[in-house]
């Protein structure tokens, strides 16, 4: 021990650091700071498992279009301790999201982002869309089919920008086509660029932590009064605050000690993510689909009503960002309690429940066709012959199965027609056929006289018994 | 020497949050200190965009490179049936030597009749995803959010909002070619 004090002593002699160090650790924080302030820490772990996952995962990846996709396949299946550090370096990033949401969504309810701490929200907010931003690029690193159809899809989104959408189509690619230049563009944001504003973000709002002072559990009837509150607050942790270390520091450790464990569990149990097939775009068969994470967004692109597109594309992430970095300067002040912010709650649980709720439908995607649907036996078509066989034949071979469904056979697109003569007429049914509708082909081209008395006799014969 | 006594007299004076980091612009061609610190900013201003002007724009470099669209042969006229939409591949006249099989694509060439073809982008002008020729249902049909397009490329159903983007098809010496620029930046 004297041996450790001697050297403690000798680099605080040339270097100062001791003092501000223990300053820094022992800083009081309210007492009732408990298990709800652990997850800006987990997020700090999360974002350190990906930093050392990430640097050990770069001595062995190439950024280069043509071997990417094996380098990645290379690491997840054959170089040792590849398929759980990769795994890691995946469920850290979901660590890192979730518990940014998490501390995002406490920090709002405690309305902890009120004066004198608006900047710690404003930081918060950019560190969550680097966060955001890291997942994607990552996702595109991986260079698999999933990967270059996701940059496809976004340079469309890009693209719908008036006047500079071309500009930023360009930006995003990194060129005009998909291919090495994209890749390498990628691959320096997602491992100079982007960890650099967030390791300086990080360091920002951790110095904003220590100087406004952890946020104390909001009580009723106490607002925030920029005028009185940090004399107020001072003169509390005067009175009854403890050390961060180590009387606080214990909960934020046990908790990230259980991040990190989950985090590894999970990586060992399932391994990393599926690698899809090769970043060929000659291959047609090919279903792109966001990370988890922004499943949400993807069902919203494909629910919108067709008309309202191109400016939910354009405004909606321009709202986001806006909305998220103005809520200090729509109330910086007056009541924290949930209890006295019924529209804060009520902001909080529509937001989750519209997120959960796209998230499942985006995982079913009920609107897209399902090319895998199993054809309508004879027992469905109810015929072994005549009209109604032949039509259910047409039924089966002119698409109609990829988007409706039959006796639980088909797609979800369109409406189940198990019983569809129940609600339509014959000729309803004939002109639906010819004419189409908002997301229904007009057949009138792509079909025969023969086939078209066929179908409609095969789908009035479709009735609840 | 009346610059030093200058300097005693306004720095401790000057303000209450000590001294300024800012030069008093308007004394910076009297008081030495003020100017030093217009040389400190400028050359540190200058320092800056001389680095960061050539990184920046060897970043950018990809908006300087010209524009190279070409007519690829893909195929003899008699390989296509009339009425028939196959895919044919070719390889991105923009791609890289090592952007190995990244630098494949895929257009769907239908044969209407004779020399009449037409050439579409696989993309869906919805959201650029990979679309589907479903041979039975005579209609391309988009993976991601369900558009639906004819056989001419006419948006059929679903969000896309433009019919599918066509390449010039020419056919040549009996073989069909077709001009490929960069699809993605053209809708």
């Amino acid at each position: 021990m004297e041996m450790i004090d001697k050297i403690v002593n000798w680099l605080d002699e040339r270097t100062g650091l001791k003092e501000p160090l223990i300053k820094m650790a022992t800083h009081l924080v309210p007492p009732g700071a408990k298990w709800h302030y652990v997850f800006g820490t987990a997020v700090l772990t999360s974002f350190i498992v990906q930093v050392v996952t990430g640097v050990a995962l770069s001595t062995t990846y190439l950024p280069s279009a043509g071997v990417a996709h094996q380098s990645i396949w290379y690491i997840s299946t054959q170089a040792p301790f590849g398929a759980v550090l990769r795994g890691m370096h995946f469920f850290g990033a979901s660590a890192m999201i979730l518990f940014a949401g998490i501390h995002m969504i406490r920090v709002y309810i405690t309305g902890s982002y009120k004066y004198p701490r608006e900047l710690n929200w404003l930081s918060g907010v950019v560190l969550l869309f680097l966060t955001l931003a890291m997942g994607f690029t990552g996702q595109v690193l991986r260079w698999d089919q999933t990967a270059i159809w996701t940059v496809a899809v976004g340079a469309e989104q890009a693209f719908r920008m008036p006047v500079f959408g071309k500009l930023l189509v360009q930006i995003f690619l990194s060129g005009v086509t998909i291919g090495s230049e994209t890749l390498s563009h990628f691959f320096a944001l997602h491992v100079f660029v982007f960890p650099g504003i967030l390791v300086a973000m990080i360091g920002l709002h951790l110095w904003l932590v220590l100087h406004n002072g952890i946020s104390e559990p909001p009580v009723v009837g106490e607002p925030v009064d920029p005028k009185t509150y940090k004399e107020k607050y001072d003169a509390m942790l005067k009175q009854i605050g403890r050390p961060f270390w180590p009387d606080a520091a214990w909960r934020d450790i046990v908790f990230s000690t259980l991040v990190v464990i989950g985090v590894l569990a999970l990586a060992l149990y399932f391994g990393p993510p599926h690698i899809e097939k090769p970043p060929d775009p000659s291959i047609v068969n090919a279903e792109p689909r966001p990370d988890w994470y922004l499943v949400w967004y993807f069902a919203i692109l494909a629910l919108l009503p067709h008309k309202a597109e191109n400016w939910v594309i354009i405004l909606f992430p321009v709202f986001l960002g806006v909305a998220l970095l103005a809520v200090p300067f729509l109330s910086n002040r007056g009541e924290r309690s949930f209890r006295r912010r019924p529209w804060a709650v009520g902001i909080v649980v529509c937001v989750l429940a519209s997120m959960g709720a796209l998230t499942v439908e985006g995982f079913k995607q009920p609107w897209t066709p399902n090319f895998s649907a199993k054809p309508l036996t004879q027992d469905i078509i109810g015929a072994t012959s005549g009209p109604v066989y032949d039509g259910g034949q047409v039924f089966n071979s002119r698409g109609c199965l990829y988007c409706h469904s039959i006796s639980g056979h088909g797609g979800q697109r369109g409406p189940d027609l198990t019983d569809v003569s129940n609600r339509l007429t014959h000729d309803q049914i004939v002109i639906k056929i010819i004419n189409g509708g908002y997301n229904m082909p007009a057949y009138a081209g792509n079909i025969t006289p023969k086939e078209l008395e066929d179908i409609s006799a095969f789908l009035d014969s479709r009735k609840a018994p | 020497m009346t610059n030093s006594n200058e300097e005693l007299k306004v720095q401790p004076n000057c303000c209450n949050d000590g001294p300024k980091i800012l030069p008093d612009w308007k004394r910076v061609f009297v008081s030495r200190q003020d100017f030093l610190k217009l040389v400190g900013l400028a050359l540190s201003g200058l320092m800056a965009m001389l680095i960061a002007i050539p990184g920046v724009a060897f970043v950018l470099n990809y908006l300087f490179v010209p524009s190279r669209p070409a007519w690829i042969k893909i195929g003899a006229v008699g390989k296509f049936k009339e009425g028939e939409t196959v895919p044919v591949e070719f390889e991105d006249p923009y791609s890289l030597p090592w952007d190995g099989v990244s630098g494949n694509r895929t257009a769907w060439l239908r044969r209407v009749e004779d020399d009449n073809f037409l050439a579409f982008a696989i993309n869906c002008t919805h959201l650029g995803c990979p679309v589907r020729w479903e041979a039975g249902a005579e209609l391309f049909m988009c993976p991601c959010h369900g558009g639906v397009f004819y056989s001419n490329g006419d948006v059929a159903a679903g969000p896309p909002p433009f019919p599918m983007h066509r390449y010039p098809v020419r056919v040549s010496n009996g073989q069909v070619e077709i001009e490929v620029g960069p699809v993605l930046t053209e809708g």
